[in-house]
């Protein structure tokens, strides 16, 4: 039955894809795209009927080959490949490590990336050099531009998140980027972790009313001079603030959404002008940037400059917490919605221990995990899970995390403005570089 | 008398083996760099030779500038450095002073290149150490000044950071250089036709001098062009280095620019080539210039003029490089500690006992990857150099040559393809490829430090223990490795010192198994925390200077009623 199932599923998505190219080719006759289009409707309510037909057999079988993975993964070392510049984050895989541990036998190892880009390249190298088994990673911490490269580059697993039990609990209608990474289709391939959504950090007692829009913001630094910077792209929190700054500025948001085309010069103008208006106001007059992120968190730190961006929606509180920011630091964010994405991990296409990674990966979406990666003690960003989905039990795990003055509540954190399409990142850091970078 | 014949075979090979295990590896990782620069990279769906990247990487923003900054700042450092050690020795040499600079110095070679940069720039920065020492009372500011001190537009701060840590390894290498020539001869010599000590020094026994360092020092250039952990921390993030560009195409999560990051690191092979080519053709300028000086026996007014500022700057040096290691282990302690404070408001424990567990395994690979290489590497060092001996060869400088070239070439460059080697033969995260790539920059630094003492013991306690009967080999266990007890010592703590630093080898070569002090330091430097940077700065300097002491007090404690043994070498 479950061998059946799968493979009436398979070709669905053959259709599915071949159907998307004849649309964008756009240079086939309209009545091959009406064809396809029939014969997908078509799967779908074949698919739907065997679905339902076979709904209980196919739990329960469900079921069984997650108990043979969970089998197979008891003894497994699975080395995590995930970023390791927070010692907060290093901490939590620490635990998780712990848990998996004693709850199924599985030795989790964190490889501390400082890039994660190096884990692509890794798994790149190994095929290259023909070694499609018994690769050295089994899981990355991933989303965005190098998930789109692995996913392009067929270097992933799977599909495998469907076979995941915890993966049901995830919200995807509140939450589309569980399963949309960049607006690119996650397939599968990669299993949701955690929501970011970028937020404005500062210190309440040097600033009392801080900039809440992009034009609040240069007001901000004509009568400041030198106390606003961002990181310098193509560092993420950087490139990140320079979307938002377009999305604020452009006058048609919706195209962010489509690949970047010809149209890229006239949705940016507004964005380079803009910056062409702050950059000589800036920290150093703008001839230097922060590196990353949290570099210039120590410059809000040592009162060198007002404010500093996070996709850490805890940043502020964690940050207190570990001595990092002063005990008045609070966090905002911008009129009109901010950025948020989700966060993954995905398995490379020749791991070594793919059951021991699916058992982990399973494990960050459980209820426990992902609670514990609310509260800023030791994380404090929003869970991807459904409360509605969730028992009264589980729900209380969540409601028993202490707030922080610092944090904002989901109501206060506003709109998630959706990640653009990866070509308008790639094409707005060659451009800036051009411009401010060198 | 088997184990004899199969000890002399071995040492016979040994040199061939050793070069084997080099220059292998070292060309097929160049060509496996090479190759993708020509749009090769099969991996990637480059099949064909092109020269389209070529033309990327000239368009690519400020690729010309940061080429140029790579040149002068290496550059800039290498004679910076050079000159401060000539002046510093040519004046103070043989006076107390300079005994005690050159013992505070040592140690800042055992602490890695990237700790000192990150030292340096809480030193310097706005809101750095100096800053906060003198603010508020004297500038005023409470809060940092928008200045650009440090990192600063010029890469001044950049060079200061070379300059810091190159003065010690070139004055060391110095005297081992000046024990191989006649000094004492040169400088009586000159004293008694009337030249200051100073002039003498520069007239007579430099000229001697160079050229036993000219290796070293093209050594130092080599790697000052080429830095990237350096870099990354001096200067502002508008202006990088060719070195920095590399690693950022090389970090970028689109794949094409694998081949871009290729020809990067082609071009700055050229570069490296380049700048030793320009150097050695200033020193045939500068040698053709000072001829005549050298020759018109002028006894100059020189020395008083240059002796303080040598003193003075050899002295900055080692200050700088000591505040910095010292500003970092204060913030290991600290809670918090913020501008304008002199010293921290609140200090605790919690770094060094929270985080201490975390430090056991990098600390663990650390020093076995380092000690199985550093004996690995004497191993080899030694039975080349007793080969020598035996057969009475002379010391040929091509050799020495071949063994510097990962010195040479700049790391990336054939890092990159020799990952590739690594993981075709499967060889990638195991013990044997990172105590390998190790092996590549250990070996000859070990080489340059034993080489010397080796070479210079008197061949006269060999050919006595030879005429009384004694076996070659018996000669060899108990004569000549006991009185080189000392240097191989210190040749171990420097191969050792050499290993702990060592970045992206590791990186390379470890699969991202291995986690060493350096790794996890120059990861955790991107999460800004000062604190638990300084802990990683202490761990990291530690180690290798624990090496030294070792090297130090071990033969005082082994010949402590051997009185003559104690003066040795």
């Amino acid at each position: 039955m479950t061998r059946l199932t799968y493979s009436t599923r398979r070709p669905s998505r053959t259709v599915l894809s071949r159907s998307r190219v004849v649309a964008d080719a756009q240079t086939e006759a309209t009545n091959r795209l009406v064809w396809a289009l029939t014969l997908v409707v078509a799967m779908a309510v074949f698919l739907g009927g065997l679905t339902f037909f076979a709904g209980p057999g196919r739990a329960q079988s469900d079921e069984a080959a997650w108990q043979s993975i969970l089998k197979r993964a008891d003894g497994q070392e699975v080395f995590w490949n995930a970023w390791g510049g927070s010692d907060t984050y290093n901490s939590y895989i620490a635990w998780v490590g712990d848990r998996v541990k004693e709850e199924y036998g599985v030795t989790l190892t964190h490889v501390k990336l400082s890039d994660t880009a190096d884990a692509v390249r890794r798994v790149l190298a190994e095929r290259t050099a023909g070694r499609v088994t018994d690769g050295t990673i089994d899981l990355i911490w991933i989303n965005g531009e190098n998930f789109k490269t692995m996913k392009d580059n067929a270097l992933l697993y799977g599909p495998f998140v469907e076979r995941l039990p915890n993966f049901s609990l995830v919200d995807q209608q509140e939450k589309p980027t569980t399963v949309l990474d960049f607006t690119v289709p996650t397939d599968g391939l990669e299993s949701p972790w955690g929501m970011a959504q970028m937020v404005v950090v500062y210190d309440s007692a040097t600033l009392a009313e801080p900039p809440r829009s992009m034009k609040a913001l240069l007001a901000h630094a004509k009568a400041n001079p030198g106390r606003v910077t961002y990181p310098a792209p193509p560092d993420f929190t950087g490139s990140t603030f320079l979307k938002q700054a377009l999305y604020e500025l452009t006058d048609a948001p919706g195209v962010l959404l489509q690949p970047a085309g010809d149209n890229f010069d006239d949705v940016t103008a507004p964005l380079w002008a803009y910056l062409d208006e702050l950059s000589p106001h800036l920290w150093r007059d703008g001839a230097d940037y922060p590196k990353t992120g949290t570099a210039q968190r120590q410059l809000v730190d040592d009162g060198a400059v007002d404010l500093h961006f996070s996709f850490n929606v805890g940043e502020a509180a964690s940050a207190i917490s570990e001595g990092l920011l002063p005990e008045t630091a609070r966090s905002y964010v911008f009129e009109g919605g901010s950025i948020g994405n989700t966060h993954f991990v995905a398995i490379p296409f020749n791991a070594s221990h793919a059951e021991g990674a699916m058992v982990v990966a399973n494990f960050l979406l459980s209820p426990e995990a992902q609670a514990r990666k609310t509260d800023p003690r030791y994380w404090g960003e929003p869970t991807v899970l459904s409360m509605g989905l969730l028992t009264e039990e589980q729900q209380q795990l969540f409601s028993s995390v202490p707030s922080s003055p610092a944090t904002l509540t989901p109501a206060e954190l506003g709109v998630t403005l959706p990640e653009p399409h990866p070509s308008w990142m790639t094409r707005i850091e060659e451009t800036w570089l051009t411009r401010y970078g060198s | 008398m088997r184990s004899g014949e199969i000890g002399n075979t071995w040492l016979r090979i040994a040199p061939a083996l050793t070069l084997l295990a080099f220059m292998g590896p070292v060309l097929a990782g160049l060509t496996g760099t090479l190759l993708p620069a020509f749009g090769y990279l099969p991996g990637l769906g480059g099949t064909s030779l092109s020269i389209a990247f070529w033309g990327d990487f000239g368009d690519y923003p400020g690729v010309g500038s940061a080429v140029w900054r790579s040149f002068w700042t290496g550059m800039l450092a290498t004679v910076l450095s050079l000159a401060i050690v000539v002046i510093f020795a040519a004046s103070w040499r043989g006076q107390r002073v300079f005994v005690w600079l050159h013992r505070g110095l040592a140690p800042i070679l055992s602490v890695p290149h990237s700790a000192v940069a990150l030292g340096l720039l809480f030193l310097l920065a706005p809101s750095g150490w100096i800053m906060r020492l003198v603010s508020p009372w004297a500038t005023g500011f409470e809060r940092p000044p928008d200045l650009a001190l440090a990192p600063d537009p010029y890469g001044l701060v950049f060079v200061l950071g070379l300059v810091v840590k190159e003065i010690p390894f070139l004055l060391l290498m110095m005297l081992s250089g000046l024990n191989q020539i006649p000094e004492r001869q040169s400088v009586t010599l000159s004293r008694s036709l009337g030249y200051s000590a100073m002039i003498g020094w520069i007239k007579i026994v430099l000229p001697q001098l160079y050229p036993v360092m000219r290796l070293p020092i093209y050594a130092v250039l080599a790697y000052s062009v080429s830095v990237v952990d350096m870099a990354v921390v001096l200067l502002p993030a508008t202006s990088p280095t060719l070195g920095l560009l590399v690693m950022r195409w090389f970090n970028d999560p689109d794949l094409t620019y694998q081949f871009l990051a290729a020809v990067g690191a082609t071009v700055q092979l050229g570069l490296v080539v380049g700048a030793i080519v320009i150097w050695w053709g200033a020193e045939r300028v500068v040698a053709a210039f000072a001829r005549p000086w050298l020759s018109a026996g002028g006894r100059g007014k020189l020395s008083r003029v240059l002796a303080l500022p040598g003193l003075g700057l050899a002295t900055l040096a080692w200050g700088l490089g000591a505040a910095s290691v010292a500003g970092m282990i204060i913030w290991s302690f600290a809670h918090r500690w913020r501008f304008p404070d002199a010293l921290p408001r609140a200090y605790s424990l919690g770094n060094w006992v929270n985080k201490t567990d975390g430090l056991l395994d990098p600390a663990l690979v650390t020093l076995v990857t380092g000690g199985v290489a550093a004996c690995i590497a004497l191993f080899l060092v030694v039975s080349c150099l007793e080969n020598e001996q035996r057969n009475r060869l002379n010391p040929g400088r091509h050799l020495l040559w071949l063994l510097y070239l990962p010195l040479l070439i700049p790391q990336v460059a054939f890092l990159f393809g020799a990952q590739a080697l690594l993981v075709a033969f499967r060889l990638d995260g195991s013990w044997m490829a990172i105590i390998w790539a190790h092996l590549l920059f250990v070996l000859p630094y070990l080489f340059l430090s034993l080489s010397d003492p080796y070479r210079r013991l008197d061949p006269r306690y060999r050919v006595t223990a030879l005429s009384l009967g004694q076996s070659q080999s018996r000669v060899f266990w108990t004569i000549t490795l006991p009185l080189l007890l000392r240097p191989i010592l210190i040749a171990l703590a420097v191969g050792f010192a050499v290993s702990v630093g060592q970045y992206l080898p590791t990186i390379f070569a470890g699969g991202g198994r291995f986690a060493t002090l350096t790794t996890e330091a120059v990861t955790l430097a991107g999460n800004g925390d000062r604190r638990l940077i300084g802990l990683y700065v202490f761990a990291q300097s530690f180690l290798p200077f624990l090496g030294f002491g070792i090297a130090a007090l071990w033969p005082l404690w082994r010949f402590r009623n051997r009185r003559g043994m104690r003066g040795l070498v």
